[in-house]
């Protein structure tokens, strides 16, 4: 694996989070929540920082890291999308977007773009079953999404 | 005290109020499987996740089966531990278990030891009836211990020895589902991470998910060489062991027969390190006496406490988590590296021989020796002082492909120089041992005057730290212990805090010391073998004439011919070390 070298700044953003936390263990999750939504993902080294602060082993907070869909370690791109793979949306054609999405963009799920500007992630029910298949971009929330529709969404952004 | 009363499989019982099924079960002699489940008494070890769900019982009416082994009994409850329904489910169970277990038992390193097998065998499962993807992960091979993480079933003892008695933290379950496995951070191999290779894993794995690196066959090569002379070292722990893999009582003393045994597997000679463990006092005593004199001089930069350094998961440890305290610890060198040493200088000379020509191989408790022996420090152009460790596990395995019938063997003795012993050196085997032996002979050393009992009865025990006051003739001198490296990680902390007033401490990595060690013979989680090692070893040194390092008649030669005096220049070079920051 790749060693990077965090940034002073960013090591002293991930400390002050867990001293937001109070150094505590068991505010694990909380921690890397926090610090997945400043930095947009958790890197190994970042991890490593965590573990030191919280006082326990870089495994374990691993094995919560790989253990939540949620948690990323691969770097997501400026306007991550998220298809919804939900039992809802699922048998109301979210592969189908899905699919759809990897074609346009050219990326496999957990991959970002080239120029990083975007980056397919698939997780599970938003809680907005109603509005089935679902895609999320950043915060927007797409509902009744047809594959027809992804160039559309896509075009939103590219011009960002 | 509360008490409930309960009836398992129609037996009334009355046991404390807390005890899980699992435990009443056990006073009445139900023995309920268990796989995942592991207590050893007396070290404080638990591990408990309820995931395996072999250890099922039927409570009349509940719903559901209970797991017996985080279920505490209530008043009244009527427990069966073999029904039908009990027996159907367990084997439901098992047969889950093993769809997703490698089919290689006649072949598997852990065959006829493991827990898996066993109660495969037990539960008489004669088919599979489940079909279905098999989960695959690549092999992880480190100097001491391999990864085989097919095998495993996430029973999670490995872990809970790891993290919270060990404290090192190397393993940790990741990903979800049938994706998860048993794995250092970021999925890296054990070279690469902290593990200390103490081996404790290893020790409690129910299947073949983690086992020894396996030399034997390096020694078969090494034995069958014609151009070779091969000597062989026997760590202290190894002869209250060994007998158990030949179907003897825990805790029978082989010694005769472990040096007959290693004659007739072909040894030129069969030495022992027990006298090394006595070189070891000799060196490490005089640096206690050493830093405690110009400690008492008012010399301000001295460091105390010494800590010993036999255990190289212990060295391993501190490099890795305590580097800003390397210059604490003793800088001798663990008997097992200082017998190489002087093997492979002294003896080969008495040979006559070439240090290329002379195998030295090593019988230890220990799977963190095979990594010890292949630290660069204890090489000489590019020739390690000791060539092989192999564990007591492995040593049984060769006398068993040997032909050997083991319990029928004659008593036989070491040979010497390199054979000669103290009871000193025999209780380096056990928490406690080799601090007794130090202060046997640090006392003699100081006081110059006879000890008056040399069994330290303060000294001894099971307790995870223990500490004594000593009294040298006027000046009290204190004494740490501490087995297991969470214990071991608790008086560091005390001492990088300034809260430490022991003058010594010994430092043993696995829980009772090396009787513990991850290369015995498998306990199957019953603590009580460890105590009889124990009581085994202190019966030996009780036995031996002489029960001091310092008055080892060939030690005295050794120092005479060859070393000079203890912190020699020339016992500096060979019998020290130095350690490393491995952050």
């Amino acid at each position: 694996m790749p060693k990077i070298k965090l940034a002073e700044n960013t090591v002293q953003l991930i400390k002050d989070i867990c001293v937001e936390f109070e150094n505590k263990e068991s505010e694990l999750i909380n921690v890397l929540h926090q610090v997945q939504s400043k930095l947009g993902y958790l890197p190994a080294e970042v991890q490593e920082v965590i573990a030191k602060e919280l006082k326990t082993s870089v495994a374990k907070v691993y094995g919560v890291v790989t253990f939540y869909s949620f948690f990323t370690m691969i770097p997501q791109g400026e306007n991550p999308i998220s298809i919804c793979m939900g039992t809802a949306c699922y048998v109301r054609g979210a592969e189908q977007v899905l699919n759809e999405f990897k074609r346009q963009l050219k990326v496999e799920v957990g991959e970002s773009t080239e120029d990083g500007k975007f980056s397919i992630n698939c997780l599970r029910c938003v809680g907005a079953c109603g509005l089935a298949p679902v895609v999320t971009v950043g915060e927007k929330v797409y509902g009744r999404v047809a594959p027809t529709d992804v160039k559309k969404i896509i075009a939103e952004y590219h011009n960002r | 005290m509360d008490t409930v009363n309960l009836t398992i499989d129609n037996k009334p019982v009355v046991v404390k109020s807390g005890t899980t099924i699992l435990e009443a079960a056990s006073g009445v002699g139900m023995h309920i499987p268990t796989l995942c489940h592991m207590k050893l008494d007396d070290l404080n070890i638990e591990n408990k996740p309820g995931g395996c769900r072999i250890c099922v019982v039927e409570v009349e009416g509940r719903r559901n089966l209970a797991p017996a082994c985080c279920t505490d009994v209530s008043e009244g409850m009527k427990i069966n531990t073999h029904s039908m329904r009990v027996i159907n489910a367990r084997r439901t169970v098992m047969e889950l278990i093993l769809s997703d277990h490698p089919f290689d038992c006649l072949i598997c390193a852990k065959s006829g030891n493991c827990d898996l097998q066993d109660m495969a065998h037990n539960l008489g499962i004669r088919e599979i009836h489940y079909k279905g993807e098999q989960s695959t992960y690549r092999e992880d091979t480190s100097p001491a211990i391999i990864r085989e993480v097919d095998k495993c079933i996430m029973c999670r003892r490995c872990e809970t020895m790891c993290n919270e008695v060990q404290t090192v933290g190397v393993l940790s379950a990741i990903n979800r589902g049938f994706e998860s496995v048993v794995s250092p951070a970021f999925e890296m191999n054990l070279d690469h991470s902290v593990c200390t290779y103490c081996g404790q894993c290893v020790a409690v794995c129910p299947t073949g998910a983690l086992t020894e690196v396996d030399e034997t066959g390096k020694v078969i090569r090494a034995l069958s060489d014609p151009t070779k002379t091969v000597i062989v070292q026997t760590a202290p722990a190894v002869r209250a062991a060994l007998g158990e893999e030949f179907g003897m009582e825990a805790g029978s003393l082989v010694t005769g027969k472990l040096v007959a045994a290693l004659r007739r597997l072909g040894f030129d000679h069969v030495f022992d390190t027990d006298f090394a463990a006595d070189l070891t006092i000799m060196e490490e005593g005089t640096e206690l006496l050493n830093r405690l004199g110009k400690h008492l001089a008012g010399d301000k930069d001295v460091k105390l406490p010494i800590l010993t350094s036999c255990c190289p998961a212990w060295v391993k440890f501190f490099e890795h988590q305590f580097p800003e305290m390397k210059d604490i610890p003793s800088t001798a060198r663990s008997p097992q590296q200082m017998f190489g040493a002087i093997a492979k200088t002294y003896f080969a000379d008495q040979l006559g021989i070439k240090r290329e020509d002379l195998v030295v191989v090593s019988i230890m408790p220990c799977v963190a020796k095979k990594y010890e022996c292949g630290r660069d420090e204890f090489k000489t152009n590019d020739n390690p002082d000791v060539d092989h460790a192999i564990t007591t596990r492995e040593l049984a395995a060769l006398i068993k492909l040997s032909n050997i019938d083991f319990t029928a063997l004659p008593n036989e003795d070491f040979d010497n120089p390199l054979g000669e012993s103290t009871g000193a050196g025999v209780i380096f085997g056990t928490t406690g041992g080799v601090i007794e032996a130090a202060v046997r002979t640090a006392y003699e050393v100081h006081t110059k005057k006879e000890l008056p009992k040399l069994d330290f009865d303060e000294l001894r025990g099971m307790e995870g730290i223990r500490e004594a006051t000593i009294d040298f003739d006027g000046l009290p001198i204190k004494i740490g212990i501490a087995h297991g490296l969470g214990n071991a990680r608790k008086l560091l902390e005390d001492i990088q805090a300034g809260n430490s007033e022991f003058h010594a401490i010994e430092i043993m990595s696995c829980p009772g010391g090396c009787i513990g060690g991850g290369g015995q013979p498998y306990h199957h989680g019953d603590a009580g073998i460890l105590k009889k090692r124990q009581a085994a070893l202190y019966t030996e040194d009780k036995n031996k004439t002489l029960r001091k390092s310092h008055l080892n008649p060939h030690i005295i030669e050794l120092y005479e011919k060859f070393l000079g005096e203890p912190m020699s220049e020339k016992a500096h070079h060979l019998l020290h070390t130095e350690y490393f920051d491995r952050t």
